[in-house]
């Protein structure tokens, strides 16, 4: 078990070492001088060149990566250009908008993908089945930017129910959160549904069945509990598709938060936040899925590894 | 292929397919308007079926282009974007897979650390950041769809070429003489093919949505050309007055999405009976 932990540790820190080489190789290849960009306009050569020494840009690639990591260890991004302010702090602020939808989002899916799997599980071959297996197939292929949209034309603009922008309170949440959710919900849908399937075939189920469970019980009890795993699995690395996804919901919805950060920064070529969010959210994914492989051991007590 | 019609749909995610891909494909056939150049007296005209020309079926954008031509010409570039990032991210996955696989030892442990980076990364997200330094070009976008693609292909068949290298037919040609590279080609490759083909379907319905995830967010093909994420950016600010502007294109990106995923299913029930559901 400890062995197993310190190997997925090293691991986890591994793929961050990696995350961050990548980011500060795609961030040396971009053409531009980045002291001419914090300097204002028409600044003497003099000053660029003094503040690209200062600011290490004159040292060896290796160096310079060294110096990188160490600003990164200390939580120094940078200046963001755009807001001439720390970039870790501009990116931080928006960090909550971004965890509200996406916890938001989360909860939908889970909800709902795990509702409809079960019921299609349990009426296999029913109405209920082919009806969940075409949501979740059209959850799969509507584009989350479209979906976004013909929401907003349908609750926003025809029947006027629902803000379409901005964040002012929780009837802001409900429509970006349905568009965010809707690919992950299809997944676990698709999912709860062939696990289920398997495990209800097994002998212990009927074992269940013979000595008068409910079929409730069995359900819930015994087969759903077992399947929870390949779902954790699963929402782990949706964690990603959320993040993702955040980027193209929030540029909709004019949503607050990190994705229409990253955006924005994109286009006012303000690397520094850039970088922040790239560095972030892999960080926040790595987390979260060590996370869901230690949550192996406490779920099933037949996996104690190495 | 008589096992292939017995998977209903697959068979209709197959046409589906087809059928965008050929309209596509036959784009100056089937459209008589310009899809590029703008004509001001016919601005925002409402498709047919809402009483607009039969000159322009969908309708015209807020530049007065046809939306119909747009559709089929903006077709053409997604589905060459898309379809060559899958076979790009196809070819580096498998090669990088089989060596991984059969050389084994620090070229694996790098292959699969490199991976689980690439993983980390909210696929959007470094593609949009990739896309600001290295820009729009057609290859550029290529490359960087491939990029988000080649581990799913790596995984697979490095995880295929550790099984299929125990077996005994396998253990038969190395005995015989067969070289490492002939064992691999003529031996492993040949059955890692099922899983490969299957992905390669179910991938092409995720490059088609990222690269219009793409041009939606201005990170794409760049106008005047047309592409249908960019149309649909577009029509978003006519959704009012004009909302067939943003429908049309979403529905194209629909269907051929919708079209790519029922034949990755069927493909997978009919190829690989233990991945089926």
């Amino acid at each position: 078990m400890r062995a197993y932990l310190l190997r997925r540790l090293w691991q986890s820190a591994l793929t961050l070492v990696g995350v961050s080489l990548f980011v500060f190789v795609i961030l040396r290849v971009i053409p531009g001088d980045p002291a001419k960009m914090l300097l204002p306009e028409g600044a003497p050569e003099s000053a660029v060149q003094e503040l690209n020494r200062a600011l290490g840009l004159k040292e060896p690639l290796w160096v310079q990566y060294g110096i990188f990591l160490r600003s990164v260890a200390r939580g120094d991004f940078g200046q963001s250009f755009q807001y001439r302010a720390p970039a870790l702090r501009v990116v931080v602020e928006r960090a909550p908008a971004t965890i509200e939808l996406a916890l938001c989002a989360m909860l939908l899916t889970v909800l709902f993908g795990v509702s409809i799997g079960i019921l299609a599980a349990v009426r296999r071959g029913t109405g209920y089945d082919y009806a969940g297996t075409v949501l979740a197939v059209l959850g799969q292929s509507l584009p989350n930017f479209w979906l976004g949209i013909m929401l907003i034309l349908l609750f926003g603009v025809s029947l006027r129910w629902l803000p379409t922008s901005g964040f002012q309170g929780w009837q802001y949440l409900i429509l970006p959160s349905i568009t965010l959710a809707a690919f992950p919900t299809a997944l676990v849908a698709r999912l709860t549904r062939s696990s289920l399937l398997e495990i209800l075939g097994q002998e212990y189920i009927r074992t269940g069945r013979a000595k008068g469970l409910g079929e409730r019980a069995v359900i819930l009890r015994h087969a759903l509990r077992n399947a929870t795993i390949p779902l954790l699995t699963l929402l782990g690395l949706q964690i990603g598709t959320l993040l993702g996804g955040a980027v193209i919901t929030e540029s909709i919805f004019a949503w607050p938060g990190m994705g229409k950060l990253v955006v924005d920064a994109i286009f006012f070529r303000d690397f520094p936040v850039v970088q922040t969010v790239l560095i972030l959210s892999a960080t926040i994914f790595v987390a979260i899925n060590l996370l869901v492989d230690l949550l192996y051991t406490v779920l099933d007590p037949r996996i104690r590894y190495g | 292929m008589k096992r292939l019609l017995r998977h209903p749909m697959a068979v209709v995610g197959g046409l589906l397919l087809l059928a965008v891909v050929t309209a596509s494909v036959a784009a100056p056939l089937l459209a008589s308007s310009d899809p590029i150049k703008p004509s001001f007296s016919k601005r925002l005209q409402p498709p047919r079926v809402l009483g607009g020309t039969s000159a322009s079926v969908l309708g015209t954008d807020n530049l007065g282009r046809d939306i119909f031509a747009r559709l089929l010409y903006g077709g053409r570039v997604s589905l060459a974007l898309a379809a060559s990032a899958v076979v790009l991210a196809g070819t580096v996955g498998v090669v990088v897979g089989l060596a991984s696989g059969v050389l084994g030892g620090r070229l694996d442990d790098v292959v699969m650390r490199v991976a689980d980076v690439q993983l980390a990364f909210p696929v959007i997200m470094l593609a949009i950041a990739i896309v600001s330094v290295v820009g729009t070009s057609p290859a550029a976008l290529v490359s960087v769809l491939a990029l988000s693609g080649w581990v799913l292909y790596a995984r697979t068949v490095r995880a295929a070429v550790l099984t299929i290298r125990q077996l005994d037919y396998v253990e038969a040609a190395r005995t015989l003489g067969a070289s490492d590279l002939r064992v691999v080609v003529l031996h492993i490759l040949p059955n890692t093919l099922a899983p490969i083909l299957v992905i390669g379907s179910s991938q092409f319905a995720t490059m088609v949505l990222l690269e219009s995830g793409l041009s939606f967010l201005g990170m794409g093909v760049q106008p005047p050309q047309p592409s249908w994420g960019a149309m649909l950016a577009e029509g978003r600010d006519y959704l009012s007055n004009a909302w067939w502007l943003a429908t049309v294109p979403g529905m194209a990106i629909s269907l051929v999405v919708l079209g790519a995923n029922l034949l990755g299913d069927g493909l997978r029930d009919l190829l690989d009976p233990r991945l089926r559901e």
